[in-house]
């Protein structure tokens, strides 16, 4: 018998992955920061129960990764208790901070509550490059106090840097400092222009010598430090002939919960002109196997040339919808990542001119309410 | 590496449990989950409560008296669980 396609297309998996984004609201200002530009107009924001269901309906569909995120989290007073329920839950619960809002009595207040990982995130390896980037004098004094009651509470010390133009280069501070805080674990993470990094992508992306340099670096540590601290490098995609497999897959395994209950395959999906179902209207059952945004890009019936005839769209799923609604206009098409992509051309232009001998700073627009105000009020 | 008396236990930072959802057992760590197989969910539900890599092949013999090979099953199995990081001996 005939079939008519995509509604034989197996039952998707069950999430593993729940991100509790839990609030737009951040006391830091970076400018590489993904939340939407426009985050000044979302407001109500879920409510501790409101949280709680989606929760626990997120972990009866087989999510085991709960992590929460923001925005800042530890704004919203209620974490210990969302954390704890999701520890008795069985998820492995992941904070994902700045650090900013908390003190040796807070992390062991998480502790008590289960929390499994920390990740704290800093701007830069010196204090005044950081305190710009935080839009923050006192940022990193903060930090360090943080990043020991970390340790001291038995934490694996987990740091994340974003790189960039301006902070690239300085890698060897960076190791220095994580070394200094005892880190197991450092990810050197480039820019992804997404949200606010999309904003400023002239003044963020480094040369095409900055990254060969600061690749060249973690290598030379890796070799020199066998057992040392685990470096993750995750290269700048534009710096790259083919897209990353963007969340392993549009409804694959990551399931996004936004601060006002907005559901999303990930975090950058709110720019695409998609319906996103709402927690306050749907189950999480629901929103996963029938919506229509979660079954949206699914399989490969809604790929383009050139991905739809290529051989390697098991591999990467064509890259990622944001930026291929981002740069070309339609989030069908081609991430054009992708030098297969006919708009690929968007991409060697921005590269160009991060490459530009006679390149001209650029002034980097912060992110924060008022600004996301100017934006909106732009259009 | 390790012998028939050392005590083999999950290593900090994993959790081990059973998942309904992937019906199996799994290893939960920072940002991932490593699904395992029959014979390493069972081998690693004996871990804990100072029971050595001896009394755990005593227990599995026990319960599947067919597997001839199991005593070596076991201890390939805590070699590469060591080499990955999933537990160490006391
Ligand atoms: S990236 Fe910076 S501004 Fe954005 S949420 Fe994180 S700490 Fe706040
Ligand atoms: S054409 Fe599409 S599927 Fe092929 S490599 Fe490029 S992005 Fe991937």
């Amino acid at each position: 018998m005939k079939n008519s396609g995509s509604t034989l297309i197996d039952r998707p998996g069950s999430p593993l992955w729940l991100l509790a984004e839990l609030t737009y609201r951040c006391p830091l200002q970076c400018p590489y920061c993904s939340n939407p530009t426009d985050m000044a107009a979302i407001k109500d924001e879920l409510s501790t129960e409101e949280w709680l269901k989606v929760i626990r309906e997120a972990r009866e569909l087989g999510a085991v990764q709960l992590g929460f995120s923001g925005g800042e989290p530890l704004v919203r007073q209620d974490l210990e208790l969302l954390v704890a329920e999701g520890h008795k839950l069985g998820y492995y619960t992941n904070l994902i901070t700045s650090g900013i809002g908390m003190d040796a009595g807070r992390v062991a207040a998480l502790k008590q509550a289960g929390l499994d990982h920390i990740q704290l995130s800093f701007q830069a390896g010196s204090e005044d490059v950081n305190n710009i980037f935080a839009g923050s004098g006192k940022a990193f004094e903060k930090k360090l106090v943080i990043a020991r009651a970390v340790k001291d509470q038995g934490y694996p010390m987990v740091l994340n840097f974003v790189l960039h133009r301006d902070n690239i280069d300085e890698l060897e501070d960076i190791l220095a400092l994580s070394e200094a805080l005892g880190a197991d674990y450092v990810e050197l993470a480039n820019t992804q222009y997404h949200g606010w990094g999309l904003q400023n992508r002239d003044a963020l992306m480094p040369s095409e010598e900055q990254l060969q340099r600061a690749e060249a670096l973690t290598n030379e540590y890796r070799e020199e430090h066998p057992r040392g601290m685990t470096l993750y490098f995750v290269v700048p995609d534009y710096y790259e002939a083919r897209p990353k497999p963007c969340m392993n897959g549009w409804g694959s395994m990551f399931l996004t919960i936004a601060p006002d209950g907005l559901a999303l395959p990930c975090h950058s999906a709110r720019d695409l002109p998609i319906d996103f179902p709402h927690v306050r209207d749907m189950s999480v059952s629901d929103i996963w196997y029938h919506s229509t945004a979660f079954n949206f890009f699914r399989g490969d019936d809604w790929m383009k040339e050139p991905c739809s005839s290529c051989p390697e769209k098991e591999k990467d799923f064509g890259g990622c919808r944001c930026q291929a609604y981002l740069l070309t206009g339609d989030a069908a098409n081609t991430d054009p990542v992708c030098s297969k992509s006919p708009q690929h051309g968007q991409i060697t232009d921005a590269v160009a001119r991060a490459n530009c001998q006679t390149k001209v700073d650029v002034p980097l627009l912060f992110r924060n309410m008022k600004n996301s105000r100017t934006l909106i009020a732009k259009g | 590496m390790f012998e028939g008396i050392s005590v083999p236990v999950i290593a900090k930072h994993f959790r081990f449990q059973w998942e309904p959802a992937q019906e199996c057992y799994v290893l939960l760590y920072p940002e991932g989950m490593v699904k395992l197989n029959d014979s390493a969910g069972e081998i690693l539900s004996c871990c804990g409560n100072q029971v050595s890599v001896d009394e755990i092949v005593e227990k599995l013999s026990k319960k599947f008296p067919d597997a001839h090979t199991l005593p070596e099953e076991v201890r390939e199995f805590f070699e590469v669980a060591y080499e990955k990081q999933w537990i160490n001996f006391d």
